[in-house]
This record gives structure tokens, sequence and C-alpha cells, in this order.
């Protein structure tokens, strides 16, 4: 026995808008989210520019934000992007006794998502005034004494990355199962296909699923930095995520969350819910081969779209629509084609691919839930969003990108994919709702 | 189709027992501590400097030769996961690439799913770099992005990934099927176990390997718990009385370092190869608390409450069946009140016969470790028939109705409920089956 499980509600903040619509629209006339990094000074790094969530005010989102006042930036995405899911879906949120008629210990949260930065103001601080050029090393009594002074205790423990799971329950009153997975840039993918689990095995009626994370941080881009996997296309931004173009030079930092409403079926015809899709597939694999590295032949990859489409009961011919990890490093977007290649044969160029990253940047945890989104509004328009940026082509690419102009299609099945670094695979496949 | 078992034919873990989940049972057997004052970095002016840390091991023994390089990516978290990850395949029997020249998994057919905190960086490691980065006594983030970072190793990042403990195992035994980084807190192992015996269930998998860890014995990891309230500050001197759960006199944590793993198996699977059966997973519950005051447990816990009934209610026993509950007990009053609370609740008046075993009093509280470390030593009790003595609660707290086992108890444990939460919200519940029973 195995419910089947609908898409009841979404949500998106994100660096082109602060809801699913506008962002959705933005993708179509040509716009992205790119600018020069203003969240701290980084006017010396190798990268001066990203994708930041702008203006956003969680007043605008929520009728109570004092509730949630130690929240973290992401956090805090991820609260304003739940309210706009549950409000799709008739959720009741801020209710003391919700009226929406969905049993709370049935209703429960999963996030992809990613630990808040440190406290970079205290961190850099006590290492500076601890440090001792003498013996060119950590004063330990110092450092103790300035971290002690200026360590504040809800702004540490809001860093944990369950933070947003808990935010989403206290917002919701969801008394159901919760739980958060950082599988890197896949942490929202498998948060919904687990999700979707959950529902299927009546677990919970509904669970509230997706990401949110904001790595635009002076630590988090110096990682990424000396990775080389961001773009130092400085002199461009607005050109510089470019996913399977022969030229592109890494991925584009973004920031924001996605969330999506997965119901049973019965619950939300029994609440009479409007149903937006349907969540058909599921497949999780690992690479299991180097820590830095994707597989050359795209094992994992291809696993995991097999495994999901096994899941989902269809055969490559299903698929109208890959949105694809595309991240436009070297690497990925190589391999990601060898993936698409190796399991779709000859109906790999005919199969439409595209990557949102050219537009909204790389949302790293919440990158799966808003790219799922993106699938499900393909669906619902009948329009298939372009890889934006797309200059030269690489002659290893050879697939139809869907370069730089949205195409009308009629979509019925879309699937959308996620490969973490450090090689978790995930694949969640989408179907247009019918009875 | 019958439905689908899950066995736990594999433990392991990593405490300041030592290197394996046999020497961790055997120090809780012996009613030893593990809390020591702090060597590992030296917290002279900490209010707290005592805590739990893994005893010397030499890495080189648990990684294939191919791997060897990438052992310099490993933070401490990272490496008693992967110590506790061998500990649990080779104790299941199935031998993996990296134990056997004829590995017995099949790498598509084996899931990994690890919990992780958040890996706080090694202050020693990028402070040189920081201060390259000074301008006038203070930090100044120009001199940091143009020359400062440039002292950076480039992987840097890579030591402090949370799903790197699920990658690096991942590659040491070469596990190709479904795997997930559950980051909830200590909740983080018993959810691992959980994703598992859902990937089992529906046949994604056979074998899983599940679990956490984390290293806490790190200067802003313990300072962050320190200054949250949750650590006993006044044993310096007396580290083996230090962490008492549900005790009248608690004040606080005493944290360790340390990992527990299981291997999970399809029953049949487990049956047909002749597999020692620890337990099954009869059955799991997860809810949410909901409290305003993040930091604490929400008083009665009900959300605690809701887990253990779904949990029983999924094994299809009474409460009154549970031979032994394994309590997160963290001995922060507050949250053990409220724990308390919640057993007794769900139990009604069976709950003073049932033997409660808090384990943080010997292995101090490791964090995101601790759900899955209880879940090896609810294993282990089982297959030894072992409740053994509790330790630092002579005297419960007023209204605690939890009855702390005084004494070792031998007789045959049939199921073991053990509890999670963590703040934040989240919350599970596991009854665990003894091998070989319906």
């Amino acid at each position: 026995m195995s419910n089947r499980v609908v898409i009841t509600g979404m949500g998106l903040i994100s660096p082109m808008g602060h809801n699913v619509q506008t962002v959705w629209e933005g993708m179509l006339t040509g716009k992205n989210g790119f600018n020069k990094t203003t969240i701290f000074d980084a006017s010396t790094f190798p990268t001066k520019f990203c994708a930041e969530v702008k203006d956003f005010d969680l007043n605008k989102h929520i009728s109570n934000p004092e509730k949630h006042k130690y929240a973290l930036r992401a956090t805090r995405f991820a609260i304003a992007a739940a309210a706009e899911a549950c409000r799709q879906a008739g959720i009741d949120i801020e209710k003391q006794t919700p009226g929406d008629g969905i049993d709370r210990s049935m209703l429960g949260v999963y996030m992809g998502s990613g630990e808040g930065p440190i406290d970079h103001d205290t961190f850099f601080r006590s290492i500076v005034e601890s440090w001792s050029v003498q013996e060119n090393k950590i004063d330990w009594e110092k450092w103790t004494n300035a971290t002690t002074e200026t360590m504040k205790p809800m702004r540490e423990m809001e860093q944990e990355p369950n933070m947003p799971v808990g935010h989403i329950a206290l917002l919701t009153g969801a008394r159901g199962p919760a739980r958060s997975c950082l599988t890197a840039c896949a942490a929202s993918t498998q948060a919904i296909g687990e999700a979707t689990l959950i529902v299927r095995e009546g677990k919970a009626d509904v669970m509230i699923a997706g990401g949110s994370h904001s790595m635009i941080h002076p630590l988090g881009i110096t990682g990424f930095n000396r990775l080389t996997a961001l773009s130092t296309r400085n002199d461009d931004i607005h050109g510089a995520s470019r996913p399977f173009s022969g030229s592109r030079d890494g991925f584009v930092i973004g920031e924001g969350s996605a969330i999506l409403v997965l119901e049973s079926l019965e619950s939300a015809k029994k609440r009479g819910a409007k149903i937006i899709a349907e969540v058909i597939g599921y497949g999780s694999s690992s690479d299991a081969f180097r820590v830095t590295d994707m597989h050359e032949e795209a094992r994992g990859a291809c696993a995991a779209m097999r495994a999901a489409m096994k899941d989902a009961g269809i055969t490559t011919a299903d698929v109208d629509y890959i949105n694809a990890h595309g991240t436009s490093t070297k690497e990925n977007d190589s391999i990601e084609t060898i993936a698409i290649k190796t399991v779709f044969g000859e109906l790999a160029k005919k199969v439409p691919v595209s990557s949102i990253k050219s537009m909204l940047g790389h949302l790293i945890g919440s990158a799966g839930a808003a790219e799922l989104i993106t699938c499900i509004m393909a669906i619902k328009d009948g329009i298939i969003p372009p890889t934006a940026n797309y200059q030269d082509p690489d002659p290893e690419l050879d697939l139809d990108y869907v370069p730089n102009e949205p195409r009308k299609a009629n979509v019925r099945i879309a699937m959308s994919e996620s490969f973490g670094f450090g090689g978790q695979n995930d694949v969640v496949i989408v179907k247009k709702y019918t009875e | 189709m019958k439905q689908r078992e899950v066995a736990i034919t594999g433990v392991g873990a990593t405490s300041p027992f030592g290197l394996t989940a046999a020497d961790m049972w055997d120090g809780i057997c012996q009613g030893k501590c593990g809390i020591s004052a702090i060597t590992y970095f030296d917290p002279v002016k900490f209010p707290c400097r005592i805590a739990g840390q893994v005893p010397p091991y030499s890495m080189k023994e648990y990684l294939p030769k191919h791997h060897r390089k990438a052992g310099k990516l490993m933070s401490k978290d990272i490496e008693i996961a992967v110590i506790a990850a061998d500990d649990a395949f080779r104790n299941s029997g199935l031998g993996t690439k990296h134990i056997e020249t004829q590995p017995q998994i099949t790498p598509e057919r084996t899931s990994i799913n690890i919990g992780a905190g958040l890996i706080s960086c090694e202050i020693d490691e990028i402070a040189p770099a920081i201060a390259q980065s000074i301008t006038d006594g203070k930090f100044d983030m120009k001199k940091w992005g143009a020359e400062g970072m440039n002292l950076v190793t480039p992987l840097w990042l890579l030591k402090y990934l949370p799903n790197m403990l699920a990658c690096h195992i991942g590659i040491i035994h070469d596990i190709q099927g479904p795997g997930n980084n559950i980051t909830s807190g200590e909740c983080a192992g018993p959810l691992s176990i959980s994703e598992s015996v859902t990937t089992i269930k529906r046949d994604a998998a056979d074998v899983a390997l599940a679990g956490s860890g984390e290293a806490k014995v790190n200067p802003i990891v313990l300072l962050r718990q320190i200054i949250l309230g949750r650590s006993t500050t006044t044993h310096n001197d007396d580290p083996q009385n230090a962490c008492r759960p549900f005790a009248a006199d608690a004040d606080g944590a005493a944290f360790s370092e340390g990992a527990g793993m299981v291997v999970l198996e399809e029953l049949e699977h487990a049956k047909a190869r002749g597999a020692y059966i620890y337990a099954t997973v009869a059955g799991i519950g997860e809810s949410t608390n909901l409290s305003d005051n993040i930091e604490k447990l929400e008083e009665n816990a009900p959300g605690l409450q809701i887990a253990i009934k779904k949990a029983l209610a999924e094994a299809g026993i009474r409460p009154e069946q549970i031979d032994l509950i394994i309590p997160h007990g963290t001995a922060v009053a507050c949250d053990d009140k409220a724990e308390a609370a919640a057993i007794a609740a769900v139990f009604g008046n069976a709950v003073t016969g049932i033997p409660v075993l808090p384990t943080k009093s010997m292995l101090g509280h490791t964090g995101v470790a601790a759900g899955a470390i209880d879940i090896v030593v609810a294993a282990k009790a089982m297959q030894a028939g072992i409740i053994p003595a509790a330790k630092n609660c002579p005297r419960v707290f007023d209204g605690c109705r939890l009855n702390i086992v005084k004494e070792r108890i031998e007789k045959e444990i049939k199921y073991v409920l053990c509890c999670t939460y963590t703040f934040g919200g989240q919350c599970v519940a596991i009854v665990l089956r003894k091998g070989g029973m319906q």
C-alpha cells in the first residue's frame, strides 16, 4: 500500500524575486539574479560577485516575525518560502488552533538546509586578539576571554543546520516527522525525495519539504574560491554562469529557499486542495569514487536517474524535459552530459535539457527544490525555461540545451537532477496531475 | 508481497572507552566513566575543562591504499565515524571491498545514511592565515581576500562539509546505493536508521550502513555549549561524577567525542547468510516538539510523547512490554524533567517497573553521535541479556517517576525503546525487537 503524492503548494525566495511567479516570469523574460557582492566586502576576492536575495524583509511575509527574531538569513528565507507554499496549499500558519483539517501529528517538515554562517565578527576578532606574533600561535587564554565576551548564545544556536526545520514547525504547528539533510548541492532534491517516501509510507499526510541555504559569507566564498569552483568572470557578471558553454569557468553562488508542500492524494482531495502536479519518482545513489571528483563515466548520476525512472514506472521515452544540475563548472556539465547520453541513448539529443543556474545562480542546498519548482511551472505553463548565456558550444557537449530562449512545449513529465559535491546524487520526477 | 523486515546485524562505535562497540559496552558494564581533563587543546580559561576523548588511533589502519591521501581531508568528526563504520562492517561479517578481497556486499544494493553535525574548523589551522590579514590591530577583509585566504589550503572546505562522513565511508567500503547525510542534531543517528529502514523496505537496497558521529571536543563547539548553559562547570576536579542525568543535583552535560554505526540488513538476506541478528527494527516514531524557546525542550515534551506512541504502535506492542528504556537524558535539568514527564505520560503506571539506563553519565554527551550510540548500546544489551547499572544518579530529581537502574539486571531483553530529541524540536523514538523473535 503506497500513497500517491501530489504537490499542493510552492514557495520561493531567490535572487530573482520573493515568490514563485515573479521568479518564473523573470526566467522567461531574460532576467537574472547576479550582482556585485554586497553582503560583505569581497572587492579583493578572486570572485567579487554572486546572486544575492535582495531587499528581503520577513515582516512582509508573516505577521509575527518576532517569534523568529534570532533566525539567521537562510532560515528567514525558509520561513518566508514556507509561508508562501502553505498559503497556496491552504495550510494555516501562525495559528494556535488551525482549521485546515490537517492533523498536526501528520504534518511534517523535511529541509535540505545548510548550516548558518559562523559569527564572523567574533570568530575573526577573537583570533586577531589572541594571536601571539612572538610565538606564531594562538594564546588560548586570550582567545577564550575574547570569544566568551562576544559569543551570543542564540546566534550560535541558530547556526545549526536543523534550525530551518524547527522554525517551519513553529510557523505551522507541525508535529509530524521532522528531518534535515545536507548532501551539498543535492540536499533539497533529496529532502523532497525522502519526504515523498514519508508520505507514501503513510507516516505523514503532508510534508513541507525543500531547501534553504546561504553560503555567501567570507569563509564560504573563501572555501569555494580556494577550490576554484566559482566563476571569476568579474568583468561580465551577468554572463558568468554559462552552463554547457565551452567557455564556462565555474558556478555563480546564490542563496535562497525553495519549498514545496507534498501531500497524499487522499488528503489533498479530502481538503479540496488544488493539485499542482504529482511526484512520481525518486532515485538516490552514491558515487563512492573520489572526494574531489565525479566518476568519469557518471556512474552515480546514471544510477540515480535510472532508479528514479524505475520508481516512477516510466522509460526514457516518457521524459519531456530534464532540468539539469548544470552548474557551469567544466566537470559537472561534461559528466552530466555523459550521464544523459548513457541513460537516454538515442533519445538523448531529443530531450530538452536546460539549467536555470544560468539565471538564478547556484542556490547550493536549495538549488534542487528551486529547480523542481521550475519543472512544475514548465508543466503548468507549457514552457521550458532556457539555458541562458549559452555562448559557444563545447564540442563534447551536444545535447539540446534550450539555448537562450524559452521554448513552448507540452511537458507532461519532467526530471530534476542534482549532484552533490561528495558524490550524493538525487533525481526527482514530477508529472502533470491526472486522476 | 510480504513486508520486508530490517535487522541489525553489525554494530560499531568509537567512544572514550575505545575504538570498538565491544570496548564501549565493556566500559558501560564496568560502570566506568569516560570523562577526564581535556588534553586535545588547552582549556585554561574554560569554565568546563573536562570531556570524553576518543583514545589515540592511527588512521592508516582504516584507510585502503587508494584513499590514504584523502585521509588528509578528514576532520576528527570524519575520522571517528570512519573507524566506527569499519567496526560495524567487521562485526556484521559482511566483508566490504576494504575488508575482503572478494567483497560480500553488492555496492549498488548497499545504502549509506550518516548523520553529522556542524563541523567546526580547527582554529589552529586557519589562524595563521587570519594573522596575515590584520591592519591596525583589526581583521582586514580586503587583506584577507587579496593575501590571507591564499594561505588556506585549497581543499580546506572539504574537511568541514557534513556530507563528507558519508562520502569517505562510502568510498572506503564501496557503497553505491542510496545515500544521505542527516543533519538533525542528536536525532541524526536514529533518523539515519529510519531512512535506511525505509530504503531497505522499499527494496532500494538490501544492506545499509547508518549512524552518526561528532567530535565535540573542539574549543568553539564546547564554548558554544557552555554559553548555552548546557555544560556542567562544577566538576572540573571530579570528572567521574560530572554528568548526572535525571539526578537531583544534575547541572549540565559533560561532552564527548564519539560515533555509533549499525549495519542494517533485510531480514531474509541476513538469515540466508547465517548472520548474527542483534535485533529487528520494530517501530520508529518521529515528531516535533514546539518550543518558542528553542534551546530548551518543550514542557512535557509532547512531541516525544507522539514519537514514542507512534513507535510502539508500529511495533504492535503495549508500553509494559518494553524491557529497557534508553532515554536521551543529557543532565540538563529542565530537559531531563521534560523527557521524564513525556515517558511517564506514555507509560502511565507501568513506568515505575521498566528499567531506564541513561548512558551519558558514562560516555558523556556525544552530541550528534548520541542517538546512534544509544542504539548500539541497546543492541549490545539485547545480545548480552544484561542491563548494566546506571551511574551518577543516586537520587532522582523530585517528581521523576523513571526507574533508573540501580543494580545490574540479567534477563532476556525482548524490547528496547530508545528516545532522542534535539534543540530545534525534532525527536525520534525507536523500538528494537530482539533477534529471532517474531
